[in-house]
């Protein structure tokens, strides 16, 4: 990484690794993650369970576990050592330099106040702006995010909005203080179709207008096209491909992402059977010594359950983290 | 170009097989406090039985000179009481009694209360209404006064206090199994088992009974530690053992008038109903944590 | 061998729903207001070929769980019917467990449904068990189905739920839904809760057993994708209604009820390079208890006419095999699109 682009990089993660210490032993939920965003760029995070995808962004917002975690690596927000903030650093940053939205608004929202109260709440802790200004800007958010009659939701609770509703006061609490990096943790995996997709161009736009850094973490690789500039593949606590959106998912490189994209069902499909990637996703209690993926890899051979590959650079942008060394699979640039 | 996945069957999990009890086992002997109340009262309970057995002296026969003697008379252990009984023989026959008067009515209300609180609780509609609001009528009279009432209306000797006591135990344990039942009703493996064609008996013997057991449980546990004070006091205002027999509850009123002369010797009595009441208490605490670990 | 599907090879469907509704009552907001009216399923019928697969697709509030769950017997519709090969299935306990043999599911929430304090074994068994088959004849029948949803079951068959993964649930799910032998399997969800490698084995799973037990499936999902996949007839649903029902090919291919076409437009583009720019329909699926009068879906449609708030409109065929409630497709409708729709 070029120290021009670390400069233009408003979030830059490197060599991070995550371990828990669970009632079994520590696992190691993420082995040296790396990537860096700029300004209004959005990274799409594709993985399943156990990749480490949840944790990377729990990680860059510091809302890990405090006593059973141990972080090391280095994550920089517009300039700022995120690992090295105290207590009163941390909650500065979070919600003002960095923001988060989950998956279940629901959880996210507290049900004894009003979403008014919520966000002006938010943005009076921050800013120090008034109470009428404070409300002036909730207002404003609400409308931004295209919640139909935002007046009269400002007086309304969590209990009485729909699912839809909910997830957009979320995105217009998240996005009060201005945020310059915006973590979407499987925003829209709850949601029913029609609300999901209004969703992906809501925060499609908001983002660009904003120009804030986004991560964006999915399972389901449509969304991830429709939103993402560049695309990180994560699998057993690491990158194993990293890219440009259309080259990862027209031209994936690494075993896994392949065996992903093929197995992804498409209507068209019908008829054929689906060509799955065998086995079970990693047990991080019992990771596989080298490759992670190794274990359920057509092309795997006696190196890759030894050494475990790192990122190697294929040219703009692109990262395969593997050997590569199967006759088929040619780089394709 | 197409992803061939080479024939390879599913990883096999590596993790051990142990059942949910084996494993609230395991984790309750890691306690140590649970372990002490455990090793606490079956000794108590032990030396209750075997009393006959270990106890020094006759528990009914007072020597005149020997009252109120202080702790460590020669013969009398723990000294003497207000009629120059043995203490410590006293102790341990009293035990028989308190204890029976303290578990037995958790028992025969767990038996109870538990039938009708799954049952309300799995039938619901009108059968629980009736069963609940009646559960409510009697959950308006404070508890002690309950058992005062009813052992008063009843007299006193041994199988009236313990049906008083039950009496004022079902109601909490009618509540608590049909909240748990009522809760364990509402879960996909229910409807899963309804959708199979069981019938409701087979459903609430395999399903619910063994999923409400835990809070219920430790519920019983709690209730067993108020239970022995509920007794204990029942003797005291003369409505549960009747004197001569041996019993805390009795022996904290007969030794009243000894508090000043010896307060060791008055207090007694109070410190073991204090200890297996305690010990009763926590262990429901340790046996809560050991089932919160999925 | 189950008379059921023996009487396969004949027209008659192996499953048919026939007008079937329910409504809940949700109790007063408060002193003064009246209680409301949950219209959760309303008139829905549809009919289930042998040996196919229904597909049932619709967003929150549609009714497609509830309409499992009163095919199930777990709730009692307030109307309708349910016929198995022809033969009306009481409501009595010895009619629903007569039902409970031919129609089975599995549900979504793969560790919710099975019970935590039983091995695998001690769930699957259990089914047959309350239908008088013999302890060991039930073990024997759950090993052989455990091995055959690819879970060995000397590793499994002694496990607890909690120790195996959500796939690994899954299948024990599918394998206690086939214990009892039934003809007709319905998955509420069964995969949407899965990772997609895992859901996509599950899915090859589910294809293999169809056609080695000549089973019938009702197949509920939010996932057009997967629904597209397995089924050869889709039916749609909202607000408790069925609004257009097909071969699958017919409906994926468009021009259909304007709500199908809006769900089928919300489906992400997997193609970064073209991406979807305007969100089909706005507002979120509403709650089937203030319904619209009329079509129930006209204050969200871009095509609505002035007949469409007055008139609820008939299911009218449109095309060889499919059919669509919209006054679009009705030519005698008076919208002014009349006959638009199916082509």
């Amino acid at each position: 990484m070029s120290s021009k682009e670390a400069v233009d990089s408003v979030l830059v993660v490197n060599d991070l690794s995550v371990e828990f210490a669970g009632a079994r032993g520590t696992v190691k939920a993420l082995d040296g993650v790396g990537f860096s965003l700029e300004k209004g760029q959005v990274l799409g995070v594709i993985g399943e369970s156990g990749s480490g995808k949840s944790v990377t962004m729990r990680a860059i917002l510091r809302i890990l576990p405090t006593k059973t975690t141990k972080i090391s690596g280095q994550i920089t927000v517009d300039g700022e050592d995120v690992l090295a903030m105290n207590e009163k650093q941390l909650a500065r940053y979070r919600g003002r330099v960095a923001s988060m939205i989950f998956q279940e608004p629901a959880l996210s929202l507290d049900p004894v106040f009003t979403i008014g109260h919520q966000i002006a709440e938010a943005v009076m802790r921050h800013t120090g702006a008034s109470r009428e200004n404070a409300r002036r800007r909730a207002l404003e958010m609400l409308e931004k995010v295209k919640i139909p009659s935002a007046e009269s939701r400002l007086r309304n609770y969590p209990h009485e909005m729909s699912g839809g509703m909910l997830q957009r006061a979320m995105i217009a609490l998240a996005l009060s203080c201005d945020p310059k990096v915006l973590l979407a943790d499987e925003p829209t995996t709850a949601l029913d179709a029609t609300v999901q997709i209004q969703i992906i161009l809501l925060l499609r736009q908001l983002q660009l207008e904003m120009q804030m850094a986004t991560v964006f973490v999915t399972h389901d690789v449509g969304v991830a096209a429709e939103i993402a500039d560049q695309i990180a593949v994560m699998y057993g606590g690491r990158i194993v491909e990293y890219g440009a959106v259309r080259d990862v998912l027209m031209n994936p490189q690494h075993p896994y992402t392949k065996g992903l994209l093929a197995s992804t069902i498409h209507g068209s499909m019908a008829g054929t059977r689906i060509n799955t990637i065998p086995g079970m996703p990693p047990d991080l209690n019992n990771m596989p010594d080298g490759c992670a993926f190794a274990p359920r890899c057509g092309h795997a051979h006696a190196d890759c359950h030894a050494v475990s590959p790192k990122l190697k650079p294929l040219g703009n942008g692109r990262q395969v983290a593997c050997v590569l060394d199967h006759p088929s699979l040619v780089v394709q640039p | 170009m197409t992803f061939v996945p080479p024939a390879s069957p599913d990883i096999a999990v590596t993790f051990q097989s142990t059942g949910y009890w084996t494993g609230v086992m395991q984790r309750l002997k890691r306690d140590p406090v649970s372990i002490a109340c455990l090793i606490i009262l079956t000794l108590i309970t032990l030396s209750a039985v075997f009393a006959p057995l270990i106890a020094p002296n006759d528990p009914s026969v007072g020597k005149v000179m020997l009252r109120l003697k202080p702790i460590g008379t020669e013969g009398y252990l723990l000294g003497g009481d207000e009629l120059g009984r043995d203490m410590l023989t006293r102790l341990l026959y009293g035990g028989r009694l308190s204890l029976i008067m303290g578990v037995v009515p958790v028992v025969l209300a767990l038996l109870i209360g538990g039938t009708l609180g799954v049952t309300a609780g799995f039938t619901g509609g009108f059968v629980s209404v009736i069963i609940m609001r009646t559960t409510d009528v009697f959950f308006a009279f404070p508890s002690v006064l309950l058992a005062v009432a009813i052992a008063g209306a009843l007299g006193s000797g041994l199988g009236n206090t313990l049906l008083a006591l039950t009496v004022v135990l079902i109601p909490p344990l009618v509540r608590v199994s049909e909240s748990a039942t009522t809760q364990v009703r509402s879960l996909d493996f229910v409807e899963a088992a309804r959708a199979s064609g069981a019938g409701s008996f087979s459903i609430i013997r395999v399903h619910i009974l063994g999923n409400i057991m835990g809070p219920v449980l430790v519920y019983a546990f709690s209730l067993l530690s108020v239970s022995i004070i509920m007794a204990a006091g029942l003797s005291f205002i003369g409505l549960g053992a009747k004197p001569p027999t041996p019993e805390w509850g009795l022996m904290l009123n007969s030794l009243r008038g000894a508090i000043y002369s010896q307060p060791l010797i008055a207090a007694m009595p109070g410190v073991m109903i204090f200890i297996v009441s305690l010990s009763f208490n926590l262990l429901s605490d340790g046996l809560r944590s050991a089932m919160d670990v999925k | 061998m189950n008379p059921v599907k023996e009487a396969n090879r004949s027209n008659t469907p192996v499953l048919e729903v026939a007008g079937l509704s329910k409504k809940f009552r949700v109790p007063a907001a408060g002193i003064g207001q009246k209680p409301r009216v949950v219209h959760a399923v309303s008139d829905v019928s549809f009919r289930l070929a042998a040996g196919t697969t229904l597909g049932i697709v619709g967003e929150s509030g549609c009714g497609k769980s509830t309409t499992a769950r009163l095919i199930m017997g777990l709730i009692a519709p307030d109307a309708g019917d349910v016929l198995i090969r022809g033969d009306v299935m009481g409501r009595s306990a010895k009619g629903l467990k007569r039902l409970r043999r031919q129609v089975q599911m599995v549900f979504q929430d793969s560790s919710a449904s099975l019970n935590p304090r039983l091995t695998i074994e001690s769930s699957i068994i259990f089914g047959p068990v309350v239908h008088g088959v013999k302890q060991s004849e039930a073990r024997a029948r759950a090993h052989h189905l455990l091995d055959l949803v690819g879970l060995d079951p000397n590793l499994y068959a002694g496990r607890y739920p909690h120790e195996l993964s959500g796939g690994q649930r899954q299948r024990v799910n599918i394998a206690r839904a086939l214990v009892l032998d039934p003809s007709i399997i319905i998955f509420d969800e069964a995969v949407s809760a899965l990772d997609k490698s895992i859901e996509a084995q599950v899915l090859n799973l589910l294809i293999d057993l169809k056609s080695e037990f000549d089973l019938s499936y009702i197949f509920i999902s939010h996932d057009l994708n997967v629904v597209q996949y397995i089924s050869d007839d889709v039916l749609v649903m909202y607000l408790g209604e069925v609004i257009e029902r097909g071969s699958t090919d017919l409906i994926y291919q468009g021009a259909g009820h304007p709500y199908t076409s809006a769900l089928l437009a919300s489906m992400p583009s997997p193609d970064p390079e073209r991406r979807t720019l305007v969100a089909p329909v706005s507002g979120d699926p509403p709650n089937p208890i203030d319904l619209p009068t009329g079509c129930r879906f006209h204050p969200r449609c871009a095509d609505v006419s002035e007949i469409c708030s007055r008139l609820q409109p008939r299911m009218t065929q449109a095309g060889v095999s499919r059919s669509i409630a919209c006054h679009m497709a009705d030519r005698k409708s008076g919208h002014p699109k009349a006959g638009a729709l199916g082509k």
